[in-house]
């Protein structure tokens, strides 16, 4: 499939879950050094359960759409869950397979969700 | 002034037969036929490793070898081969001459660098600076995107010993006022090192009349293999440092504990070179003038003025560099708005464009420009304004895609 469909590209022009949480319970930087993008994850935990998150930042349209599509699949979805997620999973929420360069973009997003597990106290 | 006829490279360079448009210039150039053919030349003919054997073909081999260090010389202007030094490349080259330098340096001593630097230009300094005890000070861009080479003398203090920069920006193609730079530095008893990379490849360079200490270049922009790069050296510095990496074919006698060297420029040159491609680099250097640098220079700078004309009638496409185009030399840079430099080089690539996104390893550079990234092309002598078209094509088709 064509890497910009039409569902990659209505993510990163209208992203759900842009934006911050003034009461998040861990605040998560990522950092692409290939292409400078930034990512700011904000996750709030109910229990062991992701209640709710947010994220900020520009990027590609590939990490944007990540982002977006990620954030909407994690909401209630436990910590053990979320550590079981793998790169597949990723590229089957984006239907697209990703060469070396461009997943580096879709990663970012995972990174941060599992650091920001990983920082929970 | 040669005119060059794009079928004739076609029957040069295989691969632009292959349908891509190949703007990544910057980054390596392609390699014609000639160059391959001399690296197999060695490789199944006269395979030996140089100045070690007695056998004829190690002769030849050093032979060929050798030959291409007095056409390196000839080429950049040195006044003695044992001023060339073959490295992996400008990166290598770079540190070798940090390295180098940094034997003359002491704790409270400062270096000047540019914010135009290649991160190949600041790395290896900060490395020093930390070990050393030394302090980094930065020649900054001024509004107009320039470099003012008068900014030296408010940098300047008794503890100032090095101006180290690029000659051509690889983010923006800006080259920087090279001249007045070295002159300045060297008035003030300043040693000096250029990055060469960007400029080498594209105008006519003569190092002994440019002045500078050590100028550093690679193989594999101008058309010659990768894993080749040259540090250019003034011979009575050399003549006074101490080698930095050890090993075989830079001594000249070896005890357990102390060993003395052997002549420039082999004793900068530990173990064994990248023999075949040092021979390809020869063949690639003979092409190149068999071409004109000239007609090199007049080629690129050409091409690199139309695609700038042709880019910047577009509203929705930034180009970034100094305000002055005329100073860009073979790179353009830009954004385009609402789409990130990264989609629209996927996008090209889709239509078999190559260009690079990204921070073009000048992070500083990005940072005054206030941008994560941007889209880059560069040119070389074998692309034509055909290939600019079917860019600025395929980046309008991006947008309507992305925006």
């Amino acid at each position: 499939m064509n890497l910009y469909h039409e569902e990659i590209l209505e993510h990163y022009r209208h992203p759900h879950h842009a934006g911050t949480l003034p009461d998040a319970d861990v605040i998560q930087e990522e950092h692409n050094p290939l292409c400078g993008d930034k990512l700011t994850f904000y996750v709030k935990f109910s229990h062991n359960i992701i209640s709710d998150v947010k994220f900020s930042g520009e990027g590609c349209a590939i990490s944007q759409a990540t982002a977006s599509m990620l954030t909407d699949e994690i909401i209630g979805m436990s910590i053990e869950e979320i550590k079981k997620l793998t790169t597949k999973d990723i590229t089957n929420l984006l239907g697209v397979e990703l060469g070396p360069t461009r997943l580096k973009c879709a990663l970012l997003s995972l990174q941060g969700i599992t650091r920001a597990i990983h920082h929970k106290k | 002034m040669n005119t060059l006829s794009f079928s004739q490279l076609q029957q040069e360079f295989p691969f632009l037969k292959n349908g891509w448009t190949y703007l990544d210039n910057a980054a390596t150039t392609q390699k014609p036929l000639c160059v391959l053919d001399a690296e197999r030349e060695y490789y199944t003919t006269y395979c030996a490793n140089v100045h070690r054997g007695i056998y004829t073909l190690s002769e030849q081999a050093t032979e060929h070898f050798e030959q291409v260090r007095e056409q390196v010389r000839k080429f950049i202007g040195a006044r003695s081969s044992s001023e060339i030094i073959f490295t992996s490349g400008t990166t290598q080259s770079l540190n070798l001459a940090a390295r180098l330098i940094a034997q003359r340096l002491n704790v409270g001593d400062k270096i000047i660098l540019t914010e135009a630097e290649h991160h190949a230009n600041l790395i290896p300094w900060q490395l020093i600076a930390k070990e050393r005890g030394v302090q980094l000070q930065f020649l900054q861009f001024h509004e107009d995107g320039q470099i003012h080479p008068e900014d030296l003398s408010t940098l300047m203090t008794k503890k100032t010993k090095v101006l180290a920069c690029t000659h051509i920006s690889n983010a923006s193609g800006y080259m920087l006022p090279i001249q007045k730079l070295i002159d300045s530095a060297r008035e003030c008893g300043l040693f000096t090192i250029i990055d060469a990379a960007q400029s080498v490849p594209h105008i006519p360079i003569d190092v002994t009349k440019l002045g500078a200490d050590m100028i550093a270049f690679s193989a594999h922009k101008l058309c010659g293999p990768t894993g080749v790069g040259v540090l250019y050296g003034r011979k009575e510095l050399l003549e006074q440092v101490e080698p930095v990496c050890g090993g075989g074919g830079m001594i000249s006698e070896v005890q357990l504990t102390s060993s003395t060297w052997t002549d420039l420029p082999h004793r900068l040159e530990p173990g064994t070179p990248n023999i075949a491609g040092v021979i390809g680099f020869g063949m690639a250097l003979q092409y190149v003038q068999t071409i004109g640098m000239n007609t090199i220079q007049h080629t690129i700078e050409k091409l690199t003025q139309y695609a700038l004309k042709q880019l910047s009638s577009h509203p929705t496409i930034k180009l970034l560099g100094p305000k002055n185009h005329s100073l860009q030399h073979g790179i353009i840079s830009f954004t385009v708005n609402g789409a990130h430099p990264h989609d629209i080089a996927s996008l090209l690539s889709e239509d078999h464009i190559a260009v690079r996104a990204g921070h073009h390893c000048a992070q500083p550079t990005m940072k005054y420009w206030g941008v994560p990234a941007t889209v880059r092309a560069s040119f070389s002598f074998y692309n034509t304004t055909k290939d600019i078209d079917r860019m600025i094509e395929s980046i309008q088709k991006a947008q309507n895609i992305l925006v």
